[in-house]
């Protein structure tokens, strides 16, 4: 296999969190602490994980936009933390972002048409070619031409979004990131985004990585779904095999936890939600970030980290009690 | 009839300059009861929310209808009187958390504002009550979270935040404008949880807006499916499920994503773009997208009892062949 366009190794961003104390020592929230993946040329891997645990700082890491801790980001086979102005530009161009929240994306002050406008201007689109293109881009992402010269304030929640997917693409981007970018959609209009996603996937050979907590649509749209839990992955499988055997139990919990749109099935569901509490991300426990919630937590749970070992191809598993069930042993046995 | 409705509007409608965008939207919400809106993005959902809110601005005016609250009627213009209600009777989670707050505040501070605003604690005793809430919508290290800024938290975390703030009043009625979009499905399960246990312990009644259908599955009493400005159908949770009979409803049920469909494969989606504000087709308003329309279309469906009793209504002339459509 080639070598893929995007690899994360050994991510770390740490943030420092005001105490109001002057002296003493200072909490860092551990945001993302050690993720690896990669992601290849048209592929599409999914992150999923619980509110809080570093999906979008990982996001953010890979695009400059947040403090890099420790570790490498390599696009194109090249450390981005190494690059020069030019080559930082031209990167911006081949990766680009549809953030989570639509309002603080958009300025204001201008109309959708000018925003979306705006990276083709930058990147020196002359006057006449933007406008057609704009149309075009607004078109792809059903809204109508109609709508070009309002302002953000006049469009719904799922409008506003889909113009800042408008403006994601209009530069035909090679990595899109998207943070959660149909969360905010109907799901008729999210059923048009997807299938728009696919089609240029498939036309462009487009690459994305794909943040979501809706289960179903990541299912539908990744090949590799990554499972991150307190800032680690906890899971990363191809999509059909995480789907039919979830090893890691927090993966288990989140998949049952998903609502069936059947009111009689999901009212008849009987498996227990959560218990206990997320850790504090300032206190880490030493071992397994998902011990003070796990129903399969063994002695030594708390103490030793598990780390991500290879149980299937493809298929990474960071838990001590699971590993053992399908290799025999585990870092329990040896050390414990 | 027994009991005076926790929420009961009639014939509400809202223009944006000379277009309406809510167009005479009738509905109720009974003591206890957790009524879910849904319908297509620009339906006119959120200015609905907002408007019993009493919080439209601009160029967004309420052209016509009454709201009561529990009996009382609502003075929905006068800002001074809906002022009183927001953050004690009544009270709203909005979309997009992170716009909705102050950045420059921290979050502890936002939560616990309304109790102090309204006089109902001290400032100290709200600060406390607001880290309590704070854990409740599942927020690790409350205290600590409660200093931070909005700006330092999660997209769902700062979502929980706003959750926080609105159930802290427990209000008579709470608007939950599509509360858990940022929310991974366990902590979604926990703040639903949440809703349930705040309806049962404060009879507090409940308006959820989403997209979400297996949010309204899980949670809903009754649906209020609003396409084009109006609700084109209404009916109790299961039977809207099992037996929609309004032709949009039938297309949305069978959009949803569904965990054992063939993956990347084209979704299907209802044809069509919803009109622009200024191009609604006369009568019925899903005319230009409906697989079922006819000349008759042209006048506008009312809103009526299908099947037995009262209870499930829906806006279609053609709601008996809705059953065969695929
Ligand atoms: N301030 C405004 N000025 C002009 N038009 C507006 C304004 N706010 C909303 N609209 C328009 O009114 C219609 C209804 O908007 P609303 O926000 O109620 O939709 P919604 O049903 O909540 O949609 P979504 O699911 O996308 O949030 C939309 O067509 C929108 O473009
Ligand atoms: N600028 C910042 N300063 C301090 N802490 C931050 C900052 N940005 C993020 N964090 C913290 O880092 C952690 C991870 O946040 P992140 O936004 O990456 O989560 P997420 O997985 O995207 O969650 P969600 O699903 O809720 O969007 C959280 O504990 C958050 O409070
Ligand atoms: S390592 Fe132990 S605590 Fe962690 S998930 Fe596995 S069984 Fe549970
Ligand atoms: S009234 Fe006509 S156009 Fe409207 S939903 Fe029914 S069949 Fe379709
Ligand atoms: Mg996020
Ligand atoms: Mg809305």
């Amino acid at each position: 296999m080639s070598e893929p366009l995007l690899s994360v190794k050994g991510l770390k961003v740490h943030f420092p969190v005001a105490t109001g104390k002057l002296f003493g020592e200072k909490p860092v929230v551990r945001a993302v602490d050690g993720v690896d993946f990669t992601l290849n040329k048209g592929e599409t891997l999914g992150i999923v994980g619980e509110s809080g645990c570093g999906k979008s700082t990982t996001g953010n890491a890979i695009l400059g936009l947040a403090p890099v801790t420790e570790g490498a980001i390599h696009f194109d086979g090249r450390n981005v933390a190494a690059l020069t102005g030019r080559e930082r530009q031209a990167l911006w161009r081949d990766l680009q972002v549809v953030f989570q929240d639509p309002v603080s994306a958009l300025d204001p002050k201008r109309t959708i048409g000018q925003s979306i406008a705006e990276p083709l201007a930058i990147h020196g689109v002359g006057k006449a070619d933007r406008r057609a293109r704009v149309d075009e881009l607004m078109e792809l992402v059903g809204l109508r031409a109609g709508q070009r010269d309002r302002y953000p304030n006049e469009l719904s929640g799922g409008q506003r979004q889909r113009v800042v997917i408008a403006r994601a693409l209009a530069l035909e981007p090679r990595v899109v990131i998207c943070d959660e970018a149909v969360s905010a959609l109907d799901v008729s209009i999210q059923s048009q985004v997807l299938n728009l996603l696919l089609r240029l996937q498939r036309d462009l050979g487009l690459s994305y990585l794909f943040i979501s907590h809706d289960l179903s649509v990541v299912r539908h749209i990744a090949d590799r779904i990554a499972v991150m839990y307190l800032g680690t992955v906890v899971e990363e499988a191809p999509t059909d095999a995480l789907f039919a055997r979830p090893l890691h139990p927090y993966t288990e919990a989140l998949l049952s936890a998903v609502p069936i749109p059947d009111p009689r099935a999901e009212r008849a569901k009987t498996a227990r939600p959560l218990q206990g509490d997320v850790p504090n991300p300032m206190e880490m426990p030493p071992g397994c970030p998902f011990v003070a919630r796990c129903p399969l937590r063994e002695a030594g749970c708390d103490v030793i980290r598990p780390a991500p070992v290879e149980v299937a191809p493809g298929h990474r598993l960071a838990c001590h009690v699971r590993e053992r069930e399908i290799t025999g042993a585990s870092a329990l046995d040896t050390t414990g | 009839m027994a009991e005076a409705k926790t929420l009961d509007i009639r014939n509400l409608s809202i223009g944006v300059g000379e277009h309406s965008v809510v167009d005479g939207v009738d509905f109720s919400i009974g003591q206890r009861e957790i009524v879910a809106l849904v319908g297509e993005s620009g339906s006119g959902k959120s200015l609905t929310a907002l408007s019993i809110m009493g919080l439209l601005s601009g160029s967004v005016r309420q052209t016509d209808g009454t709201a009561t609250l529990e009996g009382e009627q609502l003075d929905l213009g006068n800002d001074t009187a809906m002022q009183k209600l927001r953050g004690t009777s009544l009270s709203m989670i909005f979309q997009e958390p992170v716009a909705s707050l102050n950045p420059l505040l921290s979050v502890g501070a936002q939560v616990a504002e309304s109790l102090i605003v309204h006089g109902r604690a001290t400032k100290a005793d709200a600060w406390d009550r607001a880290v309590g809430m704070l854990r409740d919508v599942g927020i690790p290290a409350p205290e600590q979270r409660a200093r931070q800024l909005p700006s330092e938290l999660s997209g769902g975390m700062c979502q929980r935040v706003m959750i926080a703030s609105a159930l802290i009043a427990e209000p008579r009625l709470l608007i939950a404008d599509e509360p858990t979009t940022a929310l991974d499905v366990t902590i979604q399960a926990q703040i639903l949880h949440l809703m349930r246990r705040l309806r049962d312990e404060t009879d507090t009644s409940v308006l959820i807006i989403t997209h979400d259908m297996g949010v309204v599955a899980s949670v809903a009493d009754r649906v209020c499916v609003m396409y084009g400005g109006r609700i084109v159908e209404q009916a109790e949770v299961h039977e809207l499920f099992a037996a929609p009979r309004h032709p949009y409803t039938k297309l949305l049920l069978a959009t949803i994503p569904r965990m054992d469909g063939a993956r990347k494969t084209e979704l299907f989606s209802i044809s069509g773009m919803v009109p622009d504000v200024s191009a609604w087709p006369e009568g019925c308003r899903f005319r230009t997208r409906c697989p079922l329309a006819t000349d008759h279309c042209a006048s506008r469906p009312p809103l009526e009892p299908v099947g037995e009793g009262n209870d499930h209504v829906t806006a279609c002339w053609h709601s008996d062949k809705v059953e065969g459509l695929a």
